[in-house]
């Protein structure tokens, strides 16, 4: 035989509690906003900045012929970009009254983390191997893969932006070592701010 | 159906924020003594929400973000519209129209205050 529900509540069932329904409603507000916001995790000024960085980086490299200490020069500039960045983004999203720690935010830096790890530990591997001419383009690659598994979470020109850094990471692996800086220049300066002052006008700062 | 059952609910839950008024909600300024009914609803409540976040959102951006359909978007909104939550612009993208919506400071202050409301109910049944 079939179940019958009855229409009505039975006799004496308690209606859902009042601070319960309060909690859903909190809870479907944020959803929304977290659905409907998942840009504000990028700031696209923080993006310029770190594009900025990024070229100084660039010339300084190139200026410079000895091979370990323009790698120098790149990695304190990878130092101090994180910090730029993490700036920028705690005053878009202070600006936006928004919270810093939103869900799309938080898929954001966990899909994001893992290739930059693994980029550091194969930036120690390949230096340790004498392959240091090999680094530039592994970096743009896997900050490419970062920036496409974050950028699932945020608006559809970060994954783009993404895909353009593992094109230059492609050409950079395969092309001579004189070109890496240039490269990199291309890559973290050039993809930076090309598509980070359309983040900050687009998508609120 | 649903919208019979959201009828009942806001009733409900207003009567039962009249009970617990002035146990939580004393401890924070510059709040309305009744629930702001216009965005209990749930569509509207998303509306204002999804625009407390964006600069502004089309319709169909809206439209997409609540899964509903053009007429239930655009009477919500109307009222939203009416009340001046919400403002809106219509324009031509190129032929085709374009209806953009942005939150106003009433707005966004009826969507604090419904905030405080929820956490007022909240902090009041903890404390009980």
């Amino acid at each position: 035989m079939t179940s019958v529900t009855p229409l009505r509540r039975p006799e004496g069932a308690e209606p859902p509690a009042l601070h319960a329904r309060a909690m859903d409603n909190l809870a479907f507000i944020r959803d929304t906003m977290e659905a409907a916001g998942s840009f504000t995790a990028v700031s696209g000024w923080g993006m310029v900045a770190v594009g900025c960085i990024a070229i100084v980086a660039a010339v300084g490299a190139l200026l410079e012929p000895d091979v370990s200490r323009s790698l120098l020069i790149w990695l304190t500039a990878a130092a101090t970009a994180p910090f730029v960045s993490l700036w920028a983004i705690v005053r878009k999203a202070r600006a936006a009254k928004m919270p810093l720690v939103t869900g799309p935010a938080r898929k954001f830096v966990l899909s994001f983390s893992p290739p930059m790890f693994v980029g550091a530990l194969l930036t120690i591997f390949l230096y340790r191997a004498g392959l240091s001419t090999a680094i530039p383009g592994m970096w743009l690659l896997l900050y490419g893969t970062a920036v496409v598994a974050g950028g699932a979470f945020s608006v559809r020109v970060v994954p783009i932006m993404g895909f353009c850094f593992m094109v230059i990471g492609t050409i950079a692996l395969f092309s001579p070592p004189s070109w890496s800086d240039v490269l990199m220049g291309a890559g973290f300066g050039g993809l930076h701010i090309g598509f980070g002052i359309p983040i900050a006008r687009r998508h609120g700062g | 159906m649903a919208k019979h059952g959201v009828v009942r609910e806001d009733r409900h839950t207003s009567n039962d924020l009249r009970a617990v008024r002035g146990k939580g909600e004393s401890k924070s300024p510059a709040r309305s003594d009744a629930l702001d009914r216009l965005i209990h609803e749930r569509l509207r409540l998303g509306i204002v929400s999804a625009l407390a976040v964006n600069d502004s959102l089309s319709f169909s951006d809206l439209k997409k973000l609540m899964k509903t359909t053009d007429g239930n978007l655009s009477v919500h909104a109307r009222k939203l519209e009416e009340a001046d939550y919400i403002a809106c612009t219509k324009s031509f993208e190129g032929r085709m129209p374009r209806t953009e919506y942005r939150l106003t400071a009433t707005g966004r202050r009826a969507l604090e205050r419904y905030l405080d409301h929820m956490e007022a109910l909240i902090r009041a049944t903890r404390e009980r």
